[in-house]
């Protein structure tokens, strides 16, 4: 299989939110929320696509618009070849197959009132629902054999499992209908420490096994760092850097980015003498009413008069790493 | 002396599938101005330790123990004798403010009723403290921000204000259950900045309560692993990163992401965390340890003091461990 | 203990292990409950009796016993002798075979009304929270305007206009008490339709249809199951009241409310039986249910105690 082949391409995608004057209100004084200002993006084959921010970023939203779970305003979304926001509601049903979902939320995301293996059957149930039931069930105990669950476990119910064996759950059923993109929102966020790197690890094995791309949406770096082939960071609706995981890691261009490393406490060094000058101040803006220009400029440590004029551009500098920074170039920790 | 001295602390809940023992034999103590960071993963009885420390555990568990507060005796001690203590000399933060928080009443109140209360300051001083309070913590323009209601702050400000709640009466102690779980990462390294800052200012202790290594690592003299409700491992932190003894904290540190890493796959600990409605016989972690052997699957290790201050509970030598 | 098999250590075990289900908790739960449980026994033994009476009983609801009719103060007192186990009424009839069939009718009106109730209840309230929007927002106002009537005096009404009728009052009971109960699916549906696990058959691609039959309604039984046990009693009380007016069923036929209207009436006669029977049996329903539904929503809700 050709491991470049682009499977997904998002194009100045907007998520907007009415917001105020529901209801008797004039059309006049209804307000938007940019939850999503413009994004554009692809994902390849095989390939792992990070998501961070921090909460109320847009970074679940912007998944959810993906794959028409939250109406977009505006913007295309190309999957393999055909714009997914065109489709109707039964040809979207359809491609539903091959993009899945797992949630944050491990046993939230499962029906109290099922047992694990209905769940697990249930995307077979609909998609093919003349398949014969020992079919379904072969195919059942083949995926819960390979998420790491015990086949005695098939009749028990969710509450009954703890949070990391719900989460392979979760994983088992977006896994059964072998499709191609697996969006991951903060799939470990809501776990154990040992038990997020086991999921992490079944996740990166099944990957590399079905070809799968992911859609990795995390808060956290460290996490995303180790699944991706590339990371993109966004803040406030807008993307700020996109980059190979490797070069964000290693050349954080955006003060942002830089932030959000600084943030991660190393455990194995002690901090660096620079660690204070590197964090922001305050927090996230409210959605409500944005920064004029540069979103993050009202928390950016080397912000300039121009910040709150233009918004800057996300800019291609090397490599294909992308950047929307007026100062991008210039390496401000040496200043 | 030390300010805290917690004996042998055990807590036993009753539910409806039998009594499920949550912390069993935990014991420690801390001095005057110390952090100690008690880490664990959900189940491990860290919330209920701190809980049975102030006296509010649920209806239906029960303590036993002893817990001694600069030399007095104060587990099981009546509502009354406890609510001199607290706030006054043992505060609280939780981890989401927002339940911790009025949201009918405004910021000024809430605060003002708690220095009414324990200091019998009038409401025009009790305000200004709280101001002052306030500033302390760093809220920007705080004189007006006073007397807003909860609702109008941000995650982190809301955090804050908590803090700032919690030391109104300088107490000694400041229990602090996973302050930053709820924030985000360029937040919770703020507010970890800011509880250190106050230390300094305020000169209190701290027991904080965590499962995050990360957050431990920067701020805490002392740790203290729980698993299974029992103390795994305690030592200096610094000592205890750098060469952690007991094969569950080796597991744990080797688990946490690092940015610098480039191996493919992350260290795991195998299995799930224990059903504390039917715990392992033996050790607690024995069903997860690489290198348990039958001793570990029979009978609980003690807990033994290896050098003057540190400790751990494991059958194995650290020789013996994979 | 219930739940050894968690105990087990996994991977011992070849055969899939049972779960426990959520209603097994909430049975367990239900069966601690000691005043539940006995509510549950006497309400069966009440239900047992309207099934039962008419093959206990010596005499039949509408034969009148005319040894007793001259002197029914002292003579039609209960006695096991002449067969008349509640004693007779004011026309010589056996009370036993009345109470039966007054049993009869009011277990069935509250039952049949409330299941009106639940039914069409549910389903709008479910739809109406599931779809959301301008149409949940249609039904619902539709539902207020409707709350708005004062019903009792539109069931007399009806009833005076187009005379008695058994069946009359079922559906005009039913169809108006199903307004609080669809207000209460539907906020229930609200709050269930923001769950993960919807969220997650939506992402499977699961028709919407299905997804109220095969998500939502099954999380919504417990709160439907514990609105019903409480709306039955609801029930009989309209209609002992409306029986009570002298508006109810007709005779021969009989309720508990057209019982306890009688036994008021003749009291000053010393017939104090007529009264103490029927109203026994509708006291002691009354509390059952409400018993029982207690024990549900403890049972079914465990969190919000």
């Amino acid at each position: 299989m050709n491991s470049t082949e682009t499977l997904l391409t998002v194009d100045d995608v907007k998520v907007y939110f009415k917001y105020g004057g529901t209801g008797l209100a004039k059309k006049k004084e209804q307000k938007y929320i940019k939850a999503v200002d413009g994004i554009s993006f692809d994902i390849k084959r095989g390939e792992t696509l990070g998501i961070v921010g921090e909460s109320g970023c847009g970074k679940s939203t912007l998944a959810r618009a993906v794959i028409r779970m939250v109406p977009a305003h505006s913007g295309r979304v190309l999957w393999m070849g055909q714009d997914l926001l065109e489709l109707d509601g039964n040809s979207m049903r359809d491609q539903r197959k091959d993009l899945q979902m797992i949630f944050q939320d491990p046993l939230a995301s499962l029906n109290p009132r099922m047992t694990l293996g209905q769940i697990i059957a249930e995307p077979l149930k609909t998609h093919f629902p003349k398949m014969p039931r020992s079919e379904i069930r072969a195919k059942v105990a083949a995926m819960m054999a390979r998420v790491g669950l015990l086949p005695n476990m098939v009749n028990r119910y969710p509450h009954e499992f703890s949070g990391g064996q719900c989460q392979r759950i979760g994983i088992a059923r977006a896994l059964i209908l072998e499709p191609k993109l697996i969006i991951c929102d903060e799939p470990v966020s809501a776990l154990d420490v040992s038990i997020q790197a086991q999921v992490i690890n079944l996740l990166m094995d099944l990957q590399k096994e079905m070809n799968l791309s992911l859609m990795f949406i995390a808060h956290d770096l460290s996490v995303v760092k180790h699944i991706s082939t590339r990371v993109m960071v966004l803040y406030l609706g807008n993307v700020v850097e996109l980059a190979e995981s490797e070069a964000i890691y290693q050349n954080p261009l955006h003060p942002y980015t830089r932030a959000l490393i600084a943030a991660v406490p190393d455990l194995d060094k002690p901090a660096p003498a620079d660690r204070a000058s590197l964090m922001v101040d305050g927090e996230l803006p409210s959605p409500l009413t944005p920064p004029s220009g540069c979103p993050f400029r009202t928390r950016c440590p080397i912000a300039q008069d121009i910040c709150s004029v233009d918004k800057p551009k996300l800019n291609t500098s090397f490599n294909g790493h992308c950047v929307a920074c007026h100062f991008h170039g210039v390496d401000q920790r040496d200043n | 002396m030390s300010l805290l001295e917690v004996k042998n602390l055990s807590v036993e809940f009753d539910t409806p599938d039998g009594p499920v023992r949550a912390v069993q034999d935990v014991s420690f103590s801390l001095g005057e101005q110390k952090t100690l960071a008690i880490v664990g993963e959900s189940g491990s009885g860290k919330s209920q330790t701190a809980f049975s420390i102030m006296g509010l555990l649920a209806s239906n568990g029960r303590v036993t123990g002893s817990v001694k507060f600069d030399g007095t005796e104060i587990l099981n001690a009546s509502e009354k004798v406890m609510n001199t203590y607290r706030a006054a000399q043992i505060a609280m933060i939780f981890q989401d403010p927002m339940t911790s928080l009025n949201p009918f009443v405004r910021v000024s109140k809430q605060m003002a009723e708690v220095l009414m209360l324990h200091k019998g300051l009038s409401k025009t001083d009790a305000i200004k403290d709280s101001i002052r309070m306030l500033d302390a913590v760093k809220i920007p323009d705080p004189a007006r921000r006073v007397h807003m209601y909860p609702h109008e702050f941000s995650g982190g400000m809301r955090q804050r204000v908590m803090i700032a709640m919690s030391l109104l009466c300088h107490p000694r102690l400041v229990i602090a259950d996973e302050p930053t779980t709820a924030l985000d990462v360029t937040v919770q390294a703020q507010i970890m900045d800011l509880l250190s800052d106050l230390q300094n200012d305020f000169g209190m202790s701290i027991v904080l309560i965590t499962h995050d290594l990360g957050v431990v690592k920067g701020s805490c003299e002392n740790t203290l692993v729980l698993y299974g409700g029992r103390v795994m491992e305690t030592g200096p932190t610094s000592e205890l990163f750098a060469e952690p003894t007991h094969p569950y904290t080796r597991g744990l540190l080797h688990a946490v992401p690092r940015l610098e890493s480039n191996e493919a796959k992350l260290a795991t600990i195998p299995g799930n965390p224990p059903n504390m409605q039917h715990p392992p016989k033996g050790c607690a972690f024995s069903p997860r340890c690489g290198s348990a052997n039958d001793r570990c699957v029979a009978t609980k290790p003690e807990l033994d003091w290896f050098s003057a201050d540190r400790s751990r509970a494991c059958h194995l030598s650290q020789e013996e461990l994979v | 203990m219930s739940d050894t098999a968690i105990a087990a250590p996994d991977g011992h075990v070849e055969t899939p292990t049972k779960g426990r289900s959520l209603w097994q908790d909430a049975r367990r739960r239900f069966l601690q409950n000691r005043a539940a449980v006995i509510s549950l026994f006497v309400l069966g033994l009440v239900c047992l009796v309207a099934v039962l009476g008419p093959f206990l009983a010596a005499w039949s609801n509408e034969e009148v016993d005319w040894s007793v009719l001259g002197d029914i103060a002292t003579l039609g007192a209960p006695s096991f002798e002449n067969g008349h186990y509640f004693g007779v009424d004011e026309l010589g009839r056996d009370l036993f075979a009345r109470v039966v069939q007054g049993t009869q009718v009011s277990l069935m009106v509250g039952i049949v009304g409330s299941l009106i109730a639940v039914t069409f209840g549910t389903l709008y309230g479910a739809t109406a929270g599931y779809v959301g929007g301008r149409t949940d927002n249609i039904m619902m106002r539709l539902v207020d305007i409707l709350m708005s009537i004062p019903y009792m005096f539109v069931l007399i009404l009806l009833l005076v206009v187009f005379g008695r009728s058994m069946w009359l009052m079922f559906v005009g009971v039913g169809l108006i008490s199903w307004l609080e109960m669809s207000r209460i699916v539907r906020g229930q549906t609200l709050a269930l339709k923001s769950k993960e696990y919807v969220e997650a058959a939506l992402a499977i691609g699961v028709k919407h249809h299905v997804i109220v039959i095969r998500h939502i309604i099954p999380n919504l039984l417990g709160v439907i199951v514990i609105y019903a046990t409480l709306l039955v009693p609801q029930m009989i009380l309209t209609e002992s009241f409306i029986s009570f007016l002298g508006l109810g069923v007709q005779e021969p036929n009989t309720s508990w409310g057209a019982l306890i209207s009688e036994g008021a009436s003749t009291l000053q006669y010393g017939t104090y039986w007529q009264l103490f029977f029927p109203l026994a049996f509708f006291i002691v329903t009354l509390f059952c249910f409400f018993f029982i539904g207690d024990g549900l929503r403890d049972a079914l809700d465990p969190k919000d105690r």
